[in-house]
C-alpha cells in the first residue's frame, strides 16, 4: 500500500513509519505544521509543533529512508481544534483536544488529502490495535495498557478506521524505545509528550484567561452562599479540588470540590466529595467504531478520561446518543469529555458527555 | 527518472568548476603568506578575481569575495546604510529576503525608514514611484537596493533607469540570479551582489562588487583581507571554480526550453496563469494552478521524480504565500497555488515534454486533495 506516515518528531511516530516500511508499504513521511507561528525550541514535554520537532521528524525520515514533507495544517487545526477548545470551555464544558485532532485533522483532513493524492491510508504512532474482521476493522486497546490510546481514537468511524494504520499497538513502549535505538533513530530517548500541544507554557488556565477574559465571578456552595471569587469559571474543571482559594473552611473541615460550572452566571458551585458521585451518563454525538450499539441494554465498560479506569457499566443507544449506567458511583465527571464504551478490549464507540446524574 | 527543475535554488556543479575546484584543493598556501606557496595561491586567486571583474565590466579591486549572495547583500545594505548619515533605505517589494531582512533589521535596531517600491502585475518596479520619491525625499535616502532579476518570477528590472534616476544616491543591485544568464554590467552601480552556485559553481562563494574608493564598515573583522571589508582566509579553490563557470552559459538553449514549457502549460492546463513576463531570465517559469495547493503539487511532482519549488519557504519548511506574487497583486489563494520551475544547462527538451505530459494529471489530483 501507499501510506502517509504522520511524523510528529517523536519516537512513536518514527518507529511506526519504520515498521510500515518494513511491512512492505511505500511510505511518505509528513510532518503536520499545526501552528502558523511555531516556537523555535521544544519546551517541557511537548512533542510536536516546534521547529525543533519538525527537524527531528525530518532526520527520522532520513534514517528510515523515506521522502519527507511538511504539510501546513495550521488553519484547519486552529478552526477545528483550537476554536472548538475555546468555545467548549466558554460554555462550561471540558473538551479533549486530542480526540478532536484525531477526528478532524489526522484522520479527516490529512486522510482525505492523502487519499486524493493516491495514497491508501495514514500511519501514526498511536498505541492501539486494529483488527480485520468480516464486518470491517475493529479498534482495540493496545497491549501496553499504560500507553493505550484507544480512548483518544474512539472518535473514528468505520471509514476513518479503514484508512488508519497503528503499527505499535502490539508492543510495550519500552520496547519501542529500544527498537528506535536499534534502528538508529535519534529520537529514541526523547521525552514523551503530554499536555496540550498548543498551550506552550503548559498553563491552561492562564492560556484560557488570556483568550476568554478573566471576569470575576462567585464561588458558591450548594445553597447559593458565596464563599469566594474566581477569575473565569471556565478555568475550573468538575471534580477540581486545588486552586479554589477558599478561606472559610467547611464545618467538619472536609475539602470542597467543584461540582458545577454555570457559564451564564459565571458561577462555580462547590461542595463535598460525595456530591460529585454520579451513576448515570448521557452523551450525544455518538460515533460507532464498528456496528451501532443496540437500543437494548448491553453490558460493557465505560471510560471517561484518557488514562482513566474502565468501569463496568450497561449502555444502550438512545436518540442517536448513548445512555450509560455505571455499576458503581463515579466522582467528578465533566461534561464535554468523551465517554468511550468498550466490549472487553474492543472499542464500541464514543459520545460527548452532555448530562450526568 | 529524475528531472531537476530547481536551478534558481541551486544548479548542479558544472565540470569546469569541479575540475578547477579539485585541482586547486590539492595545492597548499594561504594567499596572504609571503613565501612561494602563498604567492602561487595568491596568483590563482587574483587571476580568478580579474576574470570575474572583466566579465561584469568592473575593476579587479572592486571584487570582494564573500561566502554567499546573502552575505554580499547584508554587507551592502548594512554597510551603505552605516556609511551614510541618511535614514531612508529604498528597496523593491519583491527583493529576496537577504535584502528585505537586513533592511527590516536596520529599521528595528537603528531606526532606518524602509520604503518599498511597488511592482506592477508583471512583477516590474514602478519607476514613477521611485522618481517621485527621489524628487520629494532624495536628500534623505541612504541607498537604493533593487534586484537585477527576480528569483521567483524571473522578471528583469530596469536597473539602468534606476541608476539614472538615483543621481548621486548609492545603488546596490542583487544580481545573483542574473550573472552569466543575461547581460550584466557593474557600470553606474555602487554595489552589486553575485554568487557562483546559481550558475553551476560551488555553494559557498559569492562576491560583493563594490565601487573603488567606497569603503563600508565590515561585518567580519580580522586579518584585513579584501580592502579590510571582509576578513577571513582567502579561498583560492572556490574563487577559481567561480571564475570557471562564467563563460558559455547556454542561455539561448535554456530560453527555448522555457518557451516550450510556457506554451505547454498554456495548452494543457488552460486556466493556469503564467506569472513570468516575456522580459525575464531565460530559465524561470512561475505559474499559478487555480484550485490547488503548491505544496501538494510539489509532493506529487517529486514522487514522479520532478523537482521544482513553491517559492519562498520559511525556516520550518512551511509553505507561505510568496511576497513576490502578493506584491504583483495576486491573491493569497493564487500565491499559495503557484510553482516555480527553473531550467538549467543540464535540462533537455524531452525532460520539459515529460513535465508537460505529467502536469495535467498532477494538477487534477492536487485539485481533489485541496
Amino acid at each position: 500500500m501507499k501510506l502517509i506516515a504522520a511524523m510528529s518528531g517523536g519516537v512513536d511516530s518514527a518507529v511506526a513509519a519504520a515498521r510500515a516500511v518494513e511491512a512492505g508499504h511505500q511510505v511518505v513521511g509528513v510532518h503536520l505544521a499545526l501552528s502558523s507561528n511555531p516556537q523555535k525550541y521544544r519546551s517541557g514535554a511537548r512533542g510536536c509543533c516546534t521547529i525543533e520537532d519538525s527537524h527531528d521528524a525530518r532526520r527520522a525520515a532520513d534514517v528510515i529512508g523515506i521522502p519527507f514533507y511538511i504539510w501546513d495544517m495550521a488553519e484547519d487545526f486552529h478552526q477545528e481544534v483550537v476554536e472548538n477548545f475555546l468555545s467548549e470551555y466558554s460554555v462550561g464544558r471540558t473538551p479533549n483536544p486530542c480526540l478532536r485532532c484525531n477526528e478532524k485533522i489526522k484522520f479527516a483532513a490529512v486522510l482525505e488529502r492523502a487519499k486524493a493524492m493516491g495514497f491508501d491510508g495514514v500511519v501514526t504512532g498511536h498505541y492501539a490495535i486494529l483488527k480485520e474482521t468480516p464486518n470491517g476493522k475493529t479498534l482495540n486497546r493496545a497491549v501496553d495498557i499504560s500507553k493505550d490510546q484507544s480512548y483518544v481514537l474512539a472518535v473514528l468511524n468505520q471509514e476513518q478506521l479503514q484508512g488508519a494504520h497503528f503499527p505499535l499497538g502490539d508492543t510495550p513502549k519500552t520496547e519501542i524505545r529500544k527498537e528506535a535505538e536499534r534502528k538508529g533513530l535519534a529520537v529514541a530517548n526523547k521525552p514523551d509528550s503530554h499536555d496540550i500541544c498548543f498551550v506552550p507554557s503548559g498553563d491552561n488556565a492562564g492560556w484560557l484567561r488570556d483568550r476568554l477574559g478573566s471576569e470575576v465571578g462567585p464561588i458558591v456552595d450548594q445553597s447559593g452562599k458565596k464563599l469566594g471569587e474566581h477569575h473565569g469559571a471556565y478555568t475550573y474543571t468538575i471534580g477540581q479540588r486545588k486552586g479554589l482559594g477558599l478561606t472559610t473552611p467547611t464545618e467538619d473541615g472536609s475539602p470542597r470540590f467543584v461540582l458545577k460550572i454555570e457559564p451564564k452566571t459565571n458561577t462555580v458551585v462547590v461542595g463535598p466529595k460525595e456530591d460529585l458521585a454520579i451513576t448515570k451518563i448521557f452523551g450525544t454525538n455518538a460515533i460507532w467504531c464498528g456496528p451501532k450499539a443496540s437500543s437494548d441494554w448491553a453490558i460493557g465498560f465505560v471510560q471517561v478520561r484518557a488514562h482513566g479506569a474502565a468501569l463496568p457499566a450497561k449502555y444502550r443507544e438512545l436518540n442517536g446518543g448513548l445512555d450509560i449506567e455505571l455499576d458503581e458511583p463515579l466522582l467528578g465527571v465533566a461534561t464535554g469529555q468523551a465517554a468511550v464504551i468498550y466490549d472487553e478490549n474492543r472499542v464500541v464507540g464514543s459520545v460527548t458527555i452532555s448530562e450526568t446524574s | 527518472m529524475s528531472i531537476y527543475l530547481d536551478h534558481a535554488a541551486t544548479s548542479p556543479l558544472r565540470p569546469a568548476a569541479l575540475s578547477a575546484l579539485v585541482n586547486q584543493l590539492k595545492e597548499v598556501g594561504n594567499p596572504s603568506s609571503l613565501h612561494t606557496f602563498g604567492r602561487e595561491t595568491r596568483r590563482v586567486l587574483e587571476e580568478s578575481r580579474e576574470k570575474i571583474a572583466k566579465f561584469i565590466s568592473a575593476a579587479p579591486n572592486e571584487i570582494i569575495f564573500t561566502s554567499s549572495g546573502t552575505e554580499s547583500n547584508n554587507l551592502a545594505v548594512k554597510g551603505l546604510f552605516w556609511k551614510s548619515n541618511k535614514k531612508i533605505i529604498v528597496v523593491s517589494a519583491i527583493e529576496h529576503h537577504a535584502v528585505l531582512d537586513p533592511a527590516k533589521w536596520l529599521s528595528e535596531k537603528e531606526s532606518a525608514e524602509v520604503i518599498q517600491i511597488p511592482v506592477n502585475s508583471e512583477g516590474v518596479i514602478s519607476l514613477d514611484f521611485l522618481g517621485d520619491l527621489i524628487a520629494k525625499r532624495g536628500a534623505e535616502i541612504a541607498l537604493i537596493s533593487i534586484m537585477h532579476s527576480n528569483n521567483e518570477t524571473g522578471a528583469l528590472q530596469p536597473i539602468k533607469e534606476v541608476i539614472s534616476l538615483a543621481g548621486d544616491i548609492p545603488v546596490h543591485c542583487d544580481a545573483v540570479q542574473s550573472l552569466a544568464k543575461v547581460p550584466l554590467e557593474f557600470i553606474g552601480l555602487t554595489a552589486m551582489s553575485i554568487n557562483a552556485h546559481k550558475l553551476g559553481g560551488p555553494i559557498g562563494i559569492g562576491a560583493l562588487v563594490l565601487k573603488r574608493g567606497i569603503d563600508i564598515p565590515a561585518l567580519l573583522h580580522g586579518g584585513g583581507q579584501e580592502r579590510e571589508i571582509r576578513s577571513g582566509t582567502l579561498n583560492a579553490p572556490m574563487a577559481t571554480a567561480f571564475a570557471a563557470v562564467l563563460e558559455n552559459y547556454p542561455s539561448a538553449a535554456i530560453a527555448k526550453l522555457k518557451e516550450i514549457l510556457i506554451s505547454g502549460i498554456k495548452s494543457s492546463i488552460p486556466d493556469a496563469v503564467i506569472n513570468t513576463n516575456p522580459n525575464s531570465l531565460p530559465g524561470i517559469v512561475n505559474a499559478t494552478f487555480p484550485g490547488t495547493r503548491g505544496e501538494t503539487l510539489l509532493l506529487l511532482l517529486d514522487m514522479e521524480g520532478i523537482a521544482c519549488s513553491t517559492g519562498a519557504a520559511c525556516s520550518a519548511g512551511v509553505h507561505r504565500p510568496s511576497h513576490v506574487l502578493l506584491a504583483m497583486g495576486r491573491s493569497e489563494e493564487a500565491a499559495m497555488s503557484s510553482l516555480r520551475f527553473s531550467i538549467g544547462p543540464d535540462n533537455s527538451e524531452s525532460e520539459i515534454n515529460k513535465l508537460i505530459e505529467i502536469l495535467p494529471s498532477v494538477v487534477e489530483k492536487a485539485r481533489l486533495a485541496k
